[in-house]
């Protein structure tokens, strides 16, 4: 697979088509974030399988959109994973990233990994290689909805108050790109005063997460205390889709929940 | 255009976590947490996560001041150096050694934390000596 990504970056490359590859590379023998521009760099090349598969995953798509604000003008090249397409799917329907600024260089999640997930399409359209897994079924949305009302608001209760307040589920997400955050607003949450109450900083991230969150993962991974935070915004996410008929990334046009008109 | 992404060691507390910090055309915009460091496994506390914010901060300071009337006047390292140890000297002369208290740090080396205990013991004369923690 990893093969099949260097040739493909390589054409791109070499043939100008794009100004850089953001993607992944064996660095001090850990694995990076990085933008190759040489074809040279690409023996280097990565796709986030350390130990096991998609153990080493970074939101890409992140850096991209540092990239694009300040080169709009270029071309870049993009790893992406099935979630990551989402992601850059609804990036382009916020308006965070223009589609002819960017190609996506695929590649499909093996069904280990997707079952971990419980993801509904483990592999990108945009890919060097066919699937190699099917959709799995969330597990643990499943497993939590089983719970009576009262069980269910102990549990997150119980894992809510683990939280140490490190923020890293916003820093690491893709999909938040807000210029201003609402945590930062210093008329919401005067600065020097103890940060919000268990669990309103959680519920007022899902409701932002609600038609946003591609479901990739990345906040449980960052998550110091293991809060599920992915069951949550799952939960938020399907229902949006019952409500609006709309999942982010797999329905293009405008979010339901854009009142802002398109320029 | 140059985008780099170094591998650096969290310069707070003494755990030692692993991160990226993200820099574009020179500047520092971003920390990301390394996922295959085994200290931290992907996982950073509020301070680490903002790291990139004082790297280039304007308010940084980037040399020694002196207070003087007041306000603060930037000094060499060799005059702010001296002032500190005749001060010290002064203290010492008049109010004895345990008007002195040393604190250590987690982020420098155990053979410079075994200096400082060193110059309070036996160039101070005290056994006021603690870690960074505890401030």
């Amino acid at each position: 697979m990893i093969e099949k990504v260097i040739e493909r970056v390589k054409e791109l490359l070499e043939g100008g088509e794009i100004k850089g590859f953001v993607g992944l590379c064996n660095k001090n023998g850990h694995t990076a974030p990085y933008l190759f521009t040489e074809v040279a760099e690409l023996d280097h090349l990565v796709v986030g399988d350390f130990q096991n598969p998609g153990d080493a995953r970074y939101p890409l798509n992140k850096l991209l959109i540092d990239l694009y604000r300040a080169y709009p003008e270029e071309k870049f090249g993009v790893l992406v994973r099935g979630c990551d397409e989402r992601g850059l799917n609804d990036l382009y329907v916020w308006n965070q990233l223009t589609p002819k600024n960017v190609v996506a260089v695929g590649i499909p999640c093996p069904q280990e990994l997707a079952d971990a997930c419980g993801c509904p399409k483990p592999y990108p359209d945009n890919s060097v290689a066919e699937p190699i897994a099917e959709g799995a079924e969330a597990q643990d949305l499943i497993r939590m909805e089983a719970l009576g009302v009262k069980e269910r608001f102990t549990q997150w209760m119980e894992v809510f108050s683990k939280c140490i307040k490190c923020y890293g589920c916003r820093d690491i997400c893709p999909m938040c790109f807000c210029k201003e955050c609402s945590l930062e607003l210093d008329e919401l949450i005067p600065r020097g005063e103890m940060p919000p109450e268990i669990p309103i900083f959680h519920l007022v991230r899902a409701v932002h997460m609600a038609g946003r969150c591609i479901d990739c993962g990345l906040c449980n991974e960052a998550c110091p205390v293991d809060i599920p935070l992915r069951t949550l915004y799952k939960k938020v996410g399907d229902i949006v889709y019952r409500k609006f008929n709309y999942r982010p990334g797999f329905d293009k046009g405008k979010s339901p929940l854009n009142v802002l008109e398109n320029k | 255009m140059e985008f780099k992404t170094v591998l650096t060691v969290c310069p707070y507390c003494g755990c030692g976590c692993n991160f990226y910090l993200e820099v574009l055309d020179g500047k520092v915009i971003g920390t990301i947490p390394c996922k295959t460091s085994p200290v931290n496994e992907g996982k950073l506390c509020i301070k680490g996560w903002n790291v990139h914010e004082f790297i280039q901060d304007p308010d940084r300071l980037t040399m020694p001041l002196i207070r003087e009337n007041g306000s603060f006047r930037e000094a060499g390292w060799d005059e702010a150096l001296d002032l500190v140890a005749s001060k010290l000297k002064k203290i010492k002369e008049q109010h004895g050694p345990d008007s002195i208290g040393l604190f250590a740090s987690a982020k420098i080396t155990n053979e410079e934390n075994y200096v400082i205990q060193k110059f309070a013991r036996a160039v101070i004369g005290t056994n006021n000596v603690d870690h960074c923690a505890r401030l």
